[in-house]
């Protein structure tokens, strides 16, 4: 799992480049990106919704998104950091590694989808599936989280300072689920845990690697009750 | 896939760039379905006039000259009703004076092989096969003002690539609905509808939708009652977009399937399968942006 810093004692960033997507192609930025070594700094801008910005950063590099992401965006993040100063589309830091996503508006349908690892941090919502299959991501959203979310998710965690949509933790493996809000409905072989000492710890952790000033102790924790680890029978309908 | 960009303008003072702002979020979502395309467009100078109906043909050549489709309709109606057809596109619309049913009547008599898609006083609908910013462009869809307009680019997946199988499907007056996604039980409801004297233009599983819409707005529902009545009979995976000669509704099934964004300003309301079909909007920086709430109907009327 991740260690998480804080932002504020990130190094600082050297002066950004700047790649302006009205004049340049999105292939051009990513090729940059590639080339890119650590410590480098680029400001995107122009996005419009363009698709599959800033994918697959293999160097610990900072790239800011001055606007609103179309889909795919900060996918297969290896590395780095990537601010996206907007929304985010479908699939935001799908299997990401490890670095940092942060979403400063909402974001789409299954954000960080099938993370192995990292933060992706969403100031807004996020829309259904958020943390699908999730493998080791740790996701912190701010505001709410739609349907199905954390669906078969298997290690990672979730925060969710807002409310969550149905099914939330649905076929749900061993990743951890924090809530500050309601829960619509819980999906198969989620349950509410008890909040003990070291998952408030965990959770103070995260906020703070997010930026966040919410209390701990005002969430739930939720996870799985194992029930449905192998196959029996009985369980049958219950998958 | 298949892209769906909708425009409804609060504000009059846009009217005259209705077609220039549809054709801009347009362009964003060729990708999306690149086989065929369609349009609707509403209040529309040139294509619509009030106190006169318009029907849609599908297809520039109806087999007979604009000229003897005038006169064989002008025989049929009364003599005050001041028929006349125009081709635009690969759409021929034909107007009159009249109730829409009688000029479907003398449509269907005088061109017995056509095929109305598009009927009312306020909307005119265009579809063809090919490449959208083509239709678009053949269509001349950039110069036209309007109160609202429509665009669908398809992907064919449950009927074939044919203009016919072309969104918008419009089969009630004024009312037009697009679709991403599919029906999977639209041959068990369009057998229902059948049974009830529904008749259908096409092998397509919106148009199951639409004819139903069209049918629960007959039986009185409002539009936000029909679709919600839609959700509980067909079932599958579908964001939709209908229109109504003053209303613009949005629903996405109850998985949310398919994508769906909305902007809102004082100005206008748009909605798109993608943003980047919503960035070039006036004042969109400053719009509420937002993703419809799953087997939630959204409605918006001018």
């Amino acid at each position: 799992m991740v260690t998480l810093t804080a932002p504020e004692a990130l190094a600082p960033a050297a002066t950004p480049a700047v790649l302006d997507l009205a004049d340049a192609p999105v292939r051009e930025l990513n090729q940059s990106l590639h080339n890119a070594v650590d410590g480098q700094s680029w400001t995107v801008t122009n996005p419009e919704g363009k698709h599959s910005l800033a994918v697959g950063i293999n160097a610990d590099v900072s790239v800011t998104v001055e606007g609103h992401a179309g889909y795919y965006a900060a996918g297969m993040h290896q590395k780095g950091d990537v601010t996206i100063n907007g929304n985010a589309g479908v699939g935001l830091a799908e299997n990401i590694m490890s670095g940092t996503v942060h979403v400063k508006g909402d974001a789409s349908q299954s954000a960080a989808a099938t993370g192995h690892g990292g933060l992706v941090v969403i100031d807004g919502n996020a829309g259904a599936r958020c943390g699908i299959s999730m493998k080791g991501v740790d996701i912190v959203v701010g505001g709410n989280i739609g349907h199905m979310s954390a669906f078969m998710a298997q290690a990672g965690r979730l925060v969710v300072c807002g409310d969550a949509g149905d099914a939330l933790g649905d076929s749900i493996y061993e990743a951890r689920i924090y809530v500050q809000g309601t829960v619509a409905s819980l999906g198969a072989d989620c349950i509410e845990k008890p909040l003990r000492e070291e998952h408030l710890a965990e959770l103070a952790e995260l906020l703070a690697a997010a930026g966040r000033p919410d209390n701990p102790a005002d969430f739930k924790r939720y996870g799985s009750a194992r029930n449905l680890y192998h196959f029996h029978v009985d369980n049958s309908t219950a998958y | 896939m298949c892209g769906i960009a909708a425009l409804q303008l609060r504000n009059p003072s846009l009217h005259p760039q209705m077609g220039a702002l549809l054709s801009s979020m347009l362009c964003q979502i060729v990708d999306r379905g690149p086989d065929s395309a369609g349009l609707a467009v509403y209040n529309t100078p040139g294509l619509v006039s009030p106190g006169t109906s318009t029907l849609s043909l599908l297809g520039k050549d109806q087999g007979r000259t604009t000229t003897a489709i005038t006169s064989g309709l002008a025989a049929m109606l009364p003599a005050d009703a001041g028929a006349t057809v125009k081709v635009v596109g690969d759409t021929t619309l034909v107007s009159a004076a009249v109730g829409t049913d009688l000029l479907v009547k003398a449509v269907s008599e005088t061109l017995p092989g056509s095929t109305i898609i598009g009927r009312g006083e306020h909307v005119a609908v265009m579809k063809s096969v090919g490449h959208p910013m083509q239709i678009a462009a053949e269509h001349g869809l950039e110069a036209m003002a309007g109160s609202q307009g429509l665009s669908h680019t398809r992907m064919a997946t449950e009927s074939a690539v044919t203009a016919g199988g072309s969104h918008p499907f419009s089969v009630a007056d004024d009312l037009c609905l697009v679709h991403n996604g599919s029906f999977s039980n639209h041959a068990t409801v369009r057998r229902s509808l059948k049974r009830e004297g529904v008749v259908f233009d096409s092998e397509n599983d919106t148009e199951v939708g639409a004819r139903y819409v069209a049918s629960r707005l007959t039986q009185g529902d409002t539009l936000e009652e029909a679709l919600v009545n839609l959700g509980n009979v067909l079932d599958g995976f579908y964001t939709l977009v209908v229109t109504t000669a003053d209303s613009m509704a949005v629903v996405r099934d109850p998985i949310a399937c398919k994508p769906a964004i909305i902007a809102e300003t004082d100005d206008y309301v748009a909605m798109a399968s993608e943003y980047r079909a919503l960035a070039a909007l006036p004042g969109i920086d400053n719009a509420r942006i937002f993703e419809p709430e799953p087997g939630k109907v959204y409605t918006w009327s001018l």
